[in-house]
């Protein structure tokens, strides 16, 4: 078993598929149900014996940066819309990179407006494991 | 109270409460609530027979269980009505769970899972530690391998090379948390082998034995990877040597020879060179042949190619590197080490930083990408 990242991006990384709507122009019902399939993907990973951790992260936050002895640290301010942020995580520990790969595919195709997949990008990170061992 | 004792005895405790009736999922989880009901009462009433005491609690606690499901009632009445058996077999109970926990039909990480709470009395928090996953994740895996294997008989003979291979895994995966699984495997390999006379159980008992007695000399005190060749010999457990080599040496009188003693005694002939120097690598390539041959795996013939660039120098090393997929892992970082004997610092330091990038553990990762810096240091100045 290896643990791998399932990482979810507000924006950047490849071009989308289907630029669908933010969610917020979405009904309420399809809402309800994009929210539904995220909890029952979470619960299918939990009875899988796949779960590790999953975060969403509020879009708030700030770049900190250490500025010299004595001084505080420079911070860049709140986020702005334009950069590339990260909505949250799912951490797993699966039997193969395939594994991960085609959980990270359902995870894409959580349902959007009309119900239909929002075919998002996930980028999937292996961690590093345990030392093994035996590696000489 | 000594934890490992308690734990040797679980496997055939839950073999005793099968035997009587119990099926396997419900006689595990009883013996559990056993062990964990003896961790609190044995120190300050320890019983004089451990082990029926542990049989006895566990069946009374079957026996609630089962009394609490209605749906069972019937079954009850049936074991009930029935004299208890005399006293059985317990190391032919205790092997069967041995195959059962490593049974084909489940995959890799079920089998350790289960292997570590039936035959090795570890509790679910202990095996998620160990694991770095959450505690209702493993009760989840180990829950569903139970589930797999409620239609199994009990009574199948098991295949001696999936059980051994699950208990390398255990021992390969390191440690973390409050159980250290090397030893724990080792454990498992020893009571194994006291059951079944098989040249591969001590194969691979005694390929443990020599890797484990390297450990202390593995790492630095910061955490760091000393390679084999930079070891403080003076660090390695010579006892578990000793016992290691003889183990081995028994395996091989047999003449079944297998992939676990070919290992161990390659293991054996590093453990036994007082320095780097000393080594017998002519004869390290001999058993690298065997072990292909044996196993035909891709990683046998990168290591042989490392041997082959000790015994026959660089150059030879690097021929038997070009017959090898480039894909393989560590495949850079032996080259990178080769090319750096054969006096290409250039070639080398990129291949180390090209092996860091796939390294599969931090400690290995920050090891290589020290090797590229060392070769790339004086060249910057």
């Amino acid at each position: 078993m290896a643990k791998y990242l399932l990482l979810k991006h507000y924006r950047g990384g490849p071009a989308p598929a289907v630029d669908c709507a933010p969610m917020d122009r979405w009904t309420p019902d399809e809402v309800d149900a994009h929210m539904r399939f995220m909890s029952d993907f979470a619960t299918r990973l939990e009875e899988s014996g796949e779960f590790v951790d999953i975060q969403a992260l509020a879009p708030d936050g700030t770049f900190v940066r250490y500025d010299g002895e004595g001084r505080p640290p420079v911070t860049d301010g709140p986020f702005v819309e334009t950069k590339d942020l990260i909505a949250g995580w799912y951490i797993i520990d699966v039997e193969s990179w395939d594994r991960a790969v085609q959980l990270a595919g359902e995870l894409s195709a959580a349902p959007g407006p009309g119900g239909k997949p929002i075919y998002e990008w996930l980028e999937v990170r292996p961690c590093y494991g345990i030392p093994a061992a035996v590696t000489e | 109270m000594n934890g490992a004792l308690l734990r040797d005895l679980v496997p055939a405790v839950i073999g005793v409460l099968v035997r009587r009736g119990a099926d396997f999922t419900s006689a595990e989880d009883a013996v559990q609530d056993a062990v964990v009901e003896a961790v609190r009462v044995w120190p300050d009433d320890p019983p004089r027979d451990p082990k029926g005491w542990l049989v006895t609690v566990a069946w009374h606690k079957f026996l609630d269980t089962a009394r609490a499901d209605a749906c069972r009632r019937r079954r009850e009445v049936r074991l009930e009505g029935e004299p208890m058996p005399g006293p059985v077999a317990a190391v032919d109970d205790t092997l069967q769970l041995y195959f059962l926990c490593a049974h084909p039909c489940l995959t890799p990480a079920s089998s350790v899972a289960l292997t570590l709470r039936a035959v090795g009395g570890l509790t679910t928090r202990q095996i998620a530690q160990a694991y770095l996953v959450p505690e209702p994740t493993m009760a989840q895996r180990i829950s569903r391998a139970k589930r797999t294997l409620s239609g199994v008989r009990f009574d199948q003979p098991g295949d001696v090379a999936t059980v051994l291979r699950v208990l390398y895994l255990v021992f390969n995966e390191g440690y973390s948390g409050d159980v250290d699984l090397a030893a724990e495997a080792i454990r498992l390999t020893r009571h194994l082998a006291s059951m079944i006379n098989h040249a591969e159980v001590g194969g691979l008992l005694a390929l443990m034995l020599l890797h484990h007695a390297r450990r202390p000399a593995r790492t630095g005190p910061d955490g760091r990877l000393v390679p084999l060749a930079e070891q403080d010999r003076g660090r390695w457990r010579s006892h578990l040597i000793a016992e290691g080599v003889q183990v081995v040496q028994a395996a091989l009188a047999r003449d079944r020879l297998g992939e676990f003693q070919a290992q161990a005694a390659i293991a054996a002939l590093h453990a036994d060179a007082r320095t780097v120097d000393e080594t017998d690598w002519v004869q390290i390539v001999e058993w690298y042949d065997e072990l292909v041959r044996l196993t035909d795996s891709p990683v046998a013939r990168l290591n042989r190619a490392v041997a082959v660039g000790e015994a026959d120098g660089p150059r030879a090393g690097l021929a038997a590197l070009a017959e090898l997929d480039p894909a393989l892992p560590r495949h850079a970082a032996v080259a990178a080490y080769l090319h750096e004997r054969d006096g290409d610092p250039v070639a080398a330091a990129r291949l180390y930083t090209e092996a860091a990038r796939s390294a599969p553990s931090r400690s290995e990762r920050d090891h290589l990408t020290r090797q590229a810096a060392r070769l790339n240091a004086p060249r910057q100045t």
